[in-house]
């Protein structure tokens, strides 16, 4: 497979990249996007996360060139394509509703870019039949798309864009068309095709699972704004804002007051109990102090950091799930593995406690 | 905050697609040379004469009683045909929905709704005269009745309701289908009798449905001009005032005037259909039926509606096949049998039928794929692209289905016959055939464009788009996509312009010269002097073309047709 590598993976730099749009019923100018400032290495997989609405598929449509900017450049492989038609563009997309030609069969829908590109037919021949065999569809090239299952489609959509060996790759929302067990199977496939040929790929959703999954790195967007960027473990573990550790899986949050802080960790008390959390932050005695808690990281038993009581007790199988109260704060809790431990009915009093490592401070 | 960049950097992009703008430039010069420049200098030559800038053309006009008789004699005539046909077409949509029907009546609506299809405009008129008229079949031989006149008010009516109803039949058709049947259900099962179902819900979701088609047939019927010439008697109505006065008072600049006003009238129509109905039908209507609709079986309703309705369409249907027996008779008014062909044969050797129609077959052939690429093209810009210019290439597109023909012969004779703005420039074009042509393509690109504007509304965006991102130009994601995928639509966009062009008659016969004989004008030209057997044989041989066109495109798209085959899966 080494020759399929992709020939040049090319970089993408938003330099302050905006897009203004009008409100059809107000007729006022807002910013879709605002200030976007991106820099992709060449094959990096970056996925672009956020709630609909947040400029996300804004921002991969001014990349592939639908979309033009109302402020900033945008730079693929150093140069600048502001200018340029989707057409003379080196980006491939791959759409959310695959958008295959229904008057070609799969063959014809690979081969497609080839042929503008002016490809010899037997070197169209070559390159289609390797890119169909990477994407496990060999042998169905007379197949009409009409005759293929929703992950065949999306296959076939794959397999159009990569086969023009494009400098970025870009995905809206590619699986959400599938059903939850393909869409995890394709997710897998995506990210394994990306590493072998080595391309770069910007990629849009709003499954955070998804995005963390597949990537090298995430962009959270809210409001057309960047939230934050960074490695998917980062993003879990480290969120910078409320609304970026909500987005990103469960969630909990836990209000005190800082007691002392030392560079490495943060005393806390939470309604007169204190508990630690491992920071480089150092807010002043007595600021207010906002825990973010995966509900996977706290242990629930008789004895503990925090009193609370149990308002909800729910077997799920590979976990017991509960919602306790602390305090004021509703607390969610993932208790796995509950076979060989005590399991707590609604209205009993216990504790929780986590490590400092696991928890953050926003 | 300013979109200042974005919209400069979407300029340049369009400007960097040589094959797009040179698309939009001849479509904006096709568009005002052919359809705004007639009806700008109509506006001009009836406010500027020699003396400068004036209403005193308008004034004459309007001391003209036969000009103000004509505009209320229009107006009554389109609001009593509106009525009728929408009442009519309205039973008929609803018998066909809500009452099980069996084959043969259904058969029976079937044929009623092609027949506006095939048939040249005034068909009807033909066997109206010939059926009820002094000398008319029915009236003379069965009944004994000698001086039935069916000339004037009544007769123009009872054509033009008989030849509109059915469009509205079908476009009420369409609306009673999307209702959700369990509207109905709910209001029957809360206690409401059959009748109060009907008029609490049914009629009620439908009545801005039932407002559009009023207002469609009373545009159609104010802008019609060969049933009020054939049957109007001295009934005249703006349409054929206006035809009269060009070639009867040789007045151009009152014509111009006349045609001002009629514009005006059909304009406004146009825009209460068009923003207000239109809407609102949209509105109410916009559920899909959830299921099948519970059909009437109750035999007291059934069984009068599906009489009632299958007489009139068997009426219809007779008016029609009277046409074809009517050019077999020996004499008519006097012999009937035995059947002859020898007005077929006289058509031929006498009366130049030949050049007829080939005059007639060889313009509509070539406008028809004029009409059906231009039309395909205007909507694939104004479905897919976005630019500045596309208000204007819609807007105008549309407003020429607000135009009646005569108007558009008089714009044409005006703007054309001295040249562009009376300066000889492009003098050589009037008197052509490809003036007709082109008025022709202006007078179906309206329909056309609106079919293929649905057809590409249904293709999604991103297939293009994707086509366009894996680096194909404009020409090139039109030609290998976006046509491919309407071909149903182009090829029925094809049939329909060669139907309406070898059909149309109302521009056309203020343009025709002696050099080009059409068979629209020859049949007119014969029911005028009185010859119906000509004028019947005529029409039957241009009912066969267009009837074996029709024919031809479904067995074409039976056979050829991609969007079928993808619809089955």
């Amino acid at each position: 497979m080494s020759d399929m590598r992709a020939k040049q993976p090319k970089g993408v730099k938003l330099d302050h990249i905006s897009k203004i749009y009008q409100d059809p019923k107000t007729g006022k100018n807002f910013y879709a996007v605002k200030d976007c400032n991106l820099e992709i290495k060449p094959g990096e997989f970056v996925t672009l996360l956020g709630p609909s609405g947040c400029g996300k598929t804004t921002t991969l449509r001014m990349v592939a060139g639908f979309e033009s900017p109302d402020e900033g450049e945008i730079y693929l492989g150093g140069e600048p394509i502001n200018a340029l038609t989707p057409n003379k563009r080196d980006t491939a997309m791959v759409f959310q509703s695959y958008a295959l030609f229904p008057h070609y069969n799969v063959y014809d829908n690979v081969a497609y870019g080839l042929k503008l590109r002016k490809v010899p037919a037997h070197e169209i021949k070559r390159r289609v039949t390797e890119i169909l065999s990477l994407v496990e569809l060999s042998g169905m090239e007379q197949r009409m798309t009409n005759q293929l299952s929703g992950g065949q489609q999306q296959r076939v959509a794959l397999a159009r864009a990569l086969v023009v060996e494009p400098g970025v790759l870009l995905f809206d929302e590619p699986l959400s068309n599938l059903d939850a067990k393909l869409r995890v199977q394709m997710r897998t496939e995506i990210r394994r095709i990306q590493q072998a040929l080595g391309i770069t790929a910007i990629y849009v959703t709003h499954d955070q699972s998804e995005a963390m999954s597949i990537s090298d790195r995430i962009i959270v967007m809210k409001g057309g704004v960047i939230a934050q960027m960074g490695s998917p473990h980062e993003i879990y573990y480290k969120p910078v804002s409320e609304f970026v550790a909500d987005f990103i899986g469960e969630c909990n949050f836990l209000h005190g007051q800082a007691v002392a802080a030392d560079g490495e960790a943060v005393k806390v008390s939470v309604d007169g109990h204190e508990v630690v959390v491992a920071t480089d932050k150092r807010p002043a005695a007595g600021e207010d102090c906002e825990i973010v808690l995966r509900p996977e990281a706290i242990q629930i038993a008789d004895q503990g950091q925090l009193p609370c009581k149990v308002e909800l007790s729910c077997f799920m199988g590979s976990y017991q799930n509960y919602h306790v109260r602390v305090g004021d704060t509703l607390v969610k809790i993932t208790d796995n593995c509950p076979i060989n431990k005590k399991v707590f009915a609604v209205g009993d009093q216990a504790f929780i406690s986590f490590e400092k490592e696991c928890a953050h401070l926003l | 905050m300013a979109k200042t960049q974005g919209s400069a950097l979407d300029r340049k992009k369009l400007l960097g697609d040589p094959i797009m703008v040179t698309t939009i430039v001849v479509l904006i010069t096709f568009l005002t040379l052919f359809i705004l420049y007639p009806l700008a200098i109509l506006l001009v030559d009836s406010f500027v004469g020699d003396s400068g800038f004036s209403f005193s053309v308008f004034k004459r006009i309007f001391d003209m009683p036969s000009f103000t008789r004509a505009i209320t004699n229009t107006l009554k005539v389109g609001f009593v045909v509106g009525i009728f046909s929408s009442l009519l077409g309205l039973l008929f949509a609803y018998v066909e929905v809500y009452v099980r029907l069996n084959k043969l009546v259904g058969g029976l609506f079937k044929v009623v709704s092609m027949l506006p299809v095939v048939s040249p405009p005034f068909v009807l008129s033909l066997s109206m005269i010939m059926l009820f008229g002094k000398a008319g079949v029915i009236t003379r031989f069965l009944l004994g009745i000698y001086d039935n006149n069916v000339y004037g008010y009544w007769g123009i009516v009872v054509v033009q309701t008989l030849t509109f109803f059915p469009v509205c039949y079908m476009m009420l058709k369409g609306l009673l289908k999307n209702i959700d049947p369990s509207l109905e259900e709910a209001a029957r099962d809360m206690g409401a009798s059959r009748w109060k179902v009907f008029a609490d819900v049914t009629l009620p979701l439908l009545l801005p449905g039932i407002g559009n088609a009023f207002l469609v047939t009373f545009i159609e019927s104010i802008a019609d001009f060969a049933n009020p010439m054939l049957i109007g008697g001295s009934y005249d109505t703006l349409a054929t005032t206006i035809y009269l006065q060009i070639t009867g008072a040789y007045d151009k600049a009152g014509a111009a005037a006349m045609a001002v006003v009629l514009l005006c009238i059909t304009l406004l129509m146009f825009a209460v259909q068009k923003y207000v109905l239109e809407a609102k039908t949209a509105a109410t209507l916009t559920g899909k039926a959830s299921r099948a609709r519970m059909l009437i079986e109750d035999k007291s309703v059934k069984i009068p509606l599906t009489v009632f309705c299958s007489l009139g369409a068997a009426f219809v249907i007779l008016m029609y096949i009277c046409v074809p027996i009517g050019a077999c008779f020996p004499t008519w008014g006097y012999k009937f049998f035995p059947l002859t062909g020898k007005w077929f044969s006289l058509v031929f050797t006498r009366y130049h039928g030949l050049k007829a129609f080939k005059d007639s077959f060889v313009l509509s052939l070539i406008a028809s794929p004029i009409t059906a690429l231009l039309s395909m093209i205007i909507s694939y810009l104004v479905v897919k692209r976005k630019f500045k210019a596309k208000g204007f290439i819609e807007a105008v597109s549309m407003l020429a289905m607000a135009v009646p023909g005569t108007v558009l012969g008089v714009g044409y004779i005006r703007g054309f016959s001295g040249g562009l703005f009376h300066t000889g420039l492009l003098q050589g074009l009037y008197g052509t055939g490809a003036i007709l042509i082109i008025v022709f393509v202006v007078r179906s690109l309206p329909t056309g464009t609106r079919s293929g504007i649905s057809a590409l509304r249904q293709i999604d965006k991103s297939i293009e788009e994707s086509a366009y991102d894996m680096g194909a130009n404009s020409l090139k994601v039109f030609t290998s996509v976006t046509l491919p995928l309407i071909k149903d639509s182009f090829l029925s966009g094809l049939v329909t312009a060669f139907v309406r062009s070898i059909t149309a008659i109302s521009a056309i016969i203020l343009l025709v010269t002696p050099s080009y004989l059409l068979i629209t004008v020859q049949i007119n030209e014969f029911a005028e002097k009185g010859s119906y057997s000509l004028a019947c044989a005529f029409a039957t041989i241009l009912i066969l073309i267009t009837y074996g066109a029709v024919l031809l495109m479904n067995l074409f798209i039976k056979f050829f047709g991609t969007s079928r085959k993808q619809k089955e899966e």
